[in-house]
């Protein structure tokens, strides 16, 4: 459990002065024989905006999983706020992955975003006090008090999406961990969700870890980047990580990094199920 | 009483002529026969209304098929009781206990579950008809387990209801938060401190109870009608998570009780007038629902107006 040596993450200045966030020192994870990264070292610190790329299976959820203390690491430490990691804490705000809430499901909107308020109280589920105007506040926070009264499973997927966003900043959070929180939305409810939880950084300072597939719908906000490849990473910021040569050594294999309005286009990927082989089915290698 | 109002039903039956108008419904005793079956009725009732609560959760974690399974492992457990001479409910809760702490632990996810409850419930039936097959007793206990019993409520049989079904009820509203959070999304409520493994580890304990209680009454192989349908109807109409469990143990408590006293009349078993209930409350909803998401809209009118401009 110690820290890997000569891995100083903050050697670079971000202007965000004070103690890191959340920092990793010598991070490795590993499911059997497969490392899906080693010698991680990273600090997060306060207004950060971290984005994290790769490949499907590169272990972007993974390390979410580590930060929210549901997956022990295989080597190094993790710590948030000064201390390890710990299961359930509610400092840490957690946005998941976009996936539909089923028509029917027994719960209008405003319950949703209740449950990141009261959702871990054991008892009677009886209202207390303040509870409804909180939960108002956030509605309003994420731009759904019109259909704060509509049946969960009827709305849209950007609308379910600002909710889970309003229901994770509802423990007014000192981090916030998004699991791909844009997938199958459109370019305008991309740049909502995204811009929602910016705000949140920008306000409260509170500094947000990203993962995503794709980095320009948060280029603008982005103030590094950590790629996550075939049980390597590199880390810095966009205009030192997302170069060509700096992804073709990642992958190890020729990649080409366009920059075009604004936009960034990366050309030439490995097909990354050859890259991901399971230790389980040794005839997929 | 079992005994004693087994000849009354058959004389009733008897006595009403052979057509099918008179076994299905027969009203005469009526008030003799409400007081022997009081205690099924009362039975119902509670059983109407805790399952209507369980069954909101068991729509919202996609767990019909788990009841399904739980029972008929409950079923060869109150079999093997029967056989053994020993207490059938006794017998009924430990085979839904089993079979609830295997899908609990074994089916956290719901591919595993369902393959898990495929695996076991024609195990349960397999072994529950080879004990029932060895029974030597009457008969009229062993259709019971499967297809529900009017008069074999008796009082200590009645208590282990009521105890059983308040069981539930309070674990259910102590836990009914993180619950239903588990249920939503279980990751975000494991983000958020709750503690996702005790707490559906503890439903799949409350449901196995409450299956095996309902076995005792509407038979092993139609609790669904109990556990399921209602809150699947109440569904239907509401989304609101004060509303939805309300009108669930109402529908319930109307299935169960308005089943049994229809059921009193006639020499037929308890369990279709439950279930024809039932299905017909949830084809009702249906069509309420049918006819309002026409009309209704949950937003201002102005909104879509606004977007489309
Ligand atoms: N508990 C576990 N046991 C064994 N292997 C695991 C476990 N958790 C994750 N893995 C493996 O680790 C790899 C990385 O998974 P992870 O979900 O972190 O990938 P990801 O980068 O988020 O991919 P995606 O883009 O598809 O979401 C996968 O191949 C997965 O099979
Ligand atoms: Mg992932």
């Amino acid at each position: 459990m110690t820290a890997a040596p000569g891995a100083p993450a903050a050697e670079h200045e971000h202007g965000h002065p004070g103690a890191p966030v959340l920092s990793l020192r010598g991070a490795r994870l590993g499911f059997g024989g497969r490392t899906l990264w080693d010698d991680l070292s990273l600090d997060v610190c306060r207004g950060e905006f971290l984005a994290v790329l790769g490949p499907n299976g590169s272990g972007k959820s993974s390390l979410l999983r580590t930060i929210l203390g549901q997956q022990e690491l295989t080597a190094g430490e993790i710590n948030f706020g000064g201390e390890p990691v710990r299961r359930g804490d509610r400092r840490i705000g957690y946005i998941p992955q976009q996936k539909m809430i089923p028509a029917g499901t027994p719960m209008r909107a405003r319950d949703l975003v209740a449950l990141g308020v009261n959702g871990h109280r054991f008892g009677l589920p009886l209202p207390r006090r303040g509870e409804r105007e909180r939960v108002d506040e956030l509605l309003e926070s994420v731009g759904a008090t019109h259909f704060a009264n509509a049946p969960v499973g009827t709305l849209s997927g950007g609308e379910q999406q600002r909710l889970r966003v309003g229901q994770a900043l509802a423990g007014d959070p000192d981090l916030l961990l998004c699991d791909e929180p844009l997938l199958s939305l459109d370019l305008n409810h991309q740049r909502e969700v995204s811009e929602l939880i910016d705000r949140r950084r920008r306000s409260h300072g509170t500094p947000v870890v990203f993962v995503t597939h794709d980095v320009n719908p948060v280029l603008g906000m982005v103030d590094r980047i950590l790629y996550l490849a075939g049980g390597r990473f590199r880390e810095g910021t966009p205009d030192e990580v997302l170069r060509s040569d700096v992804l073709s050594d990642l992958y190890q294999t020729p990649v080409e990094v366009f920059r075009s309005h604004g936009r960034i286009v990366v050309m030439g990927l490995p097909d990354t199920h050859d890259h991901h082989p399971h230790n389980e089915t040794p005839e997929a290698s | 009483m079992t005994t004693a109002l087994a000849p009354l039903i058959l004389t009733a039956a008897a006595g009403g002529g052979d057509d099918l108008w008179s076994r299905m419904f027969s009203f005469a005793n009526y008030g003799e026969l409400l007081q022997l079956v009081q205690n099924s009725v009362i039975a119902g009732a509670v059983l109407g209304i805790v399952g209507g609560l369980i069954g909101v959760f068991v729509m919202q974690r996609d767990m019909a098929f788990a009841v399904h399974g739980i029972s008929e492992l409950s079923f060869a457990g109150a079999a093997a009781a029967l056989l053994l001479g020993v207490n059938v409910v006794a017998g009924s809760l430990v085979g839904s206990l089993i079979a609830a702490v295997i899908i609990g632990v074994l089916g956290s996810k719901a591919r595993d579950r369902n393959s898990i409850i495929g695996v076991l419930m024609p195990f349960g039936l397999g072994l529950g008809i080879l004990f029932l097959a060895l029974y030597q007793g009457r008969t009229a206990n062993k259709f019971g387990l499967l297809t529900g019993q009017i008069v074999s409520v008796d009082d200590p049989q009645l208590i282990w209801l009521i105890v059983i079904s308040i069981v539930v009820l309070l674990g259910l509203g102590i836990m009914w938060r993180p619950l239903s959070f588990d249920s939503l999304d279980a990751d975000v409520a494991s983000a958020r401190g709750v503690p996702t493994r005790a707490v559906s580890l503890t439903f799949m304990l409350l449901l196995g109870l409450m299956v095996a209680v309902s076995v005792q009454i509407i038979g092993a192989l139609l609790v669904l009608a109990l556990l399921v349908t209602p809150a699947a109807a109440a569904m239907r109409v509401s989304a609101s998570p004060i509303l939805v469990p309300i009108l669930s143990m109402l529908f319930g408590f109307v299935s169960a009780v308005g089943g049994i006293l229809l059921a009193l009349g006639g020499s037929l078993p308890i369990s279709p007038y439950i279930t024809t209930i039932s299905f017909a409350i949830y084809l009702v909803c249906r069509l309420i629902e049918a006819r309002r998401t026409k009309t209704r809209s949950f937003r201002p009118s102005g909104e879509t107006v606004a977007v489309a401009a």
